[in-house]
């Protein structure tokens, strides 16, 4: 077994409204930042986790996200590769 | 008839919920431990309000890990009745007992007040004492109360009379204004497939005293008493 970290970045399911995304993107237009097209603000998970190896981390993680970390109806969610911890 | 309420760590509705069942209702009530495995002999769980585990990852998510929770939900897939309320109907969704799922309100406030919710089915275990139409005045106190789901189930729901409660205004429409959170198509309140699992997001039991304001939350309680009970 080693360690590994696996970083998750969960988002609002794309198409439903984004309330939080939207008051962020209207106080960047306020601010100035007139091209600001779209924003989405999501969470950012970091695991670190003993697995055999990386394959087998991001197996792993990907079944936390679907039990636990996302919302299957309103969140999509991207793993990004396992690196050793 | 006994009722079954859980507390989990951050509930906050759950003496309320008490409150009105015994001096109110006048039936017999216990408070149900969020770790443990253990119904005791209750006819009825009520899932209560308040933000249970912080309302962490999301409101819901947590909880319905619990180890009470695996019990309420064999209780519920077994038929028993499970009152669902605010925070209760989020984990209740988390749990996959309902379908859809509570967001952020869309104007991303807060929101504690009184609102007015229509009867859309008077024929379930919870609202048989009501008529159809009927316009009942009831508190919403919850940041994260916009019902989501995709059309399709949104359709399903309709279709077969599991939209139980929604926002009106005054006049018993169901207006862009009088909807509270942002929910789809002004829902507040559905039903399980099977009918005996009622989720929503106003406080029935926080209103069952002209003491509170309001009274109409009271049938709701009555109603499951007289269907069960019969």
């Amino acid at each position: 077994m080693a360690k590994f970290r696996i970083a998750v970045h969960i988002t609002p399911r794309k198409g439903l409204l984004d309330p939080q995304g939207n008051a962020v993107r209207d106080a960047l237009r306020t601010l100035g930042f007139k091209a600001v097209k779209d924003v989405h603000v999501g969470r950012y998970v970091i695991i670190e986790t003993d697995a055999y190896d990386a394959l087998t981390a991001e197996d792993t993680v990907t079944d936390m996200c679907a039990k636990l970390l996302a919302n299957p109806v309103t969140e999509d969610f991207e793993i990004e590769s396992a690196v050793p911890a | 008839m006994k009722f079954g309420i859980v507390t989990f760590p951050g509930s906050n509705c759950d003496y309320d919920a008490y409150q009105a069942i015994t001096e109110i209702l006048g039936e017999e009530a216990t408070y149900l431990w969020h770790k443990d495995h253990e119904l005791h002999g209750s006819d009825v769980i009520v899932l209560p309000g308040g933000f249970s585990y912080g309302d962490y990852l999301r409101a819901g998510a947590i909880a319905r890990f619990s180890p009470i929770m695996q019990d309420v939900i064999a209780h519920a897939k077994a038929g028993g009745p499970v009152l669902a309320i605010c925070n209760g109907f989020q984990i209740a969704c988390e749990a996959g007992l309902l379908p859809g799922a509570l967001m952020r309100n869309s104007h991303l406030q807060f929101i504690s007040a009184e609102v007015r919710i229509r009867v859309e089915n008077d024929g379930t275990m919870f609202t048989n004492l009501y008529d159809r139409g009927d316009v009942l005045r009831i508190p919403v106190a919850h940041g994260d109360g916009r019902y989501v789901a995709s059309a399709d189930v949104l359709d399903q729901l309709e279709a077969e009379g599991r939209v139980v409660f929604k926002y009106v205004d005054a006049d018993g429409a169901t207006s862009v204004d009088a909807n509270p959170n942002g929910s789809e198509r002004n829902i507040a309140g559905i039903i399980s497939e099977a009918g005996n699992v009622l989720g929503l997001m106003p406080h029935p039991e926080r209103a069952c005293s002209p003491l509170l304001g309001s009274s109409d939350g009271v049938r709701l309680l009555e109603s499951i008493l007289a269907r069960v009970a019969a």
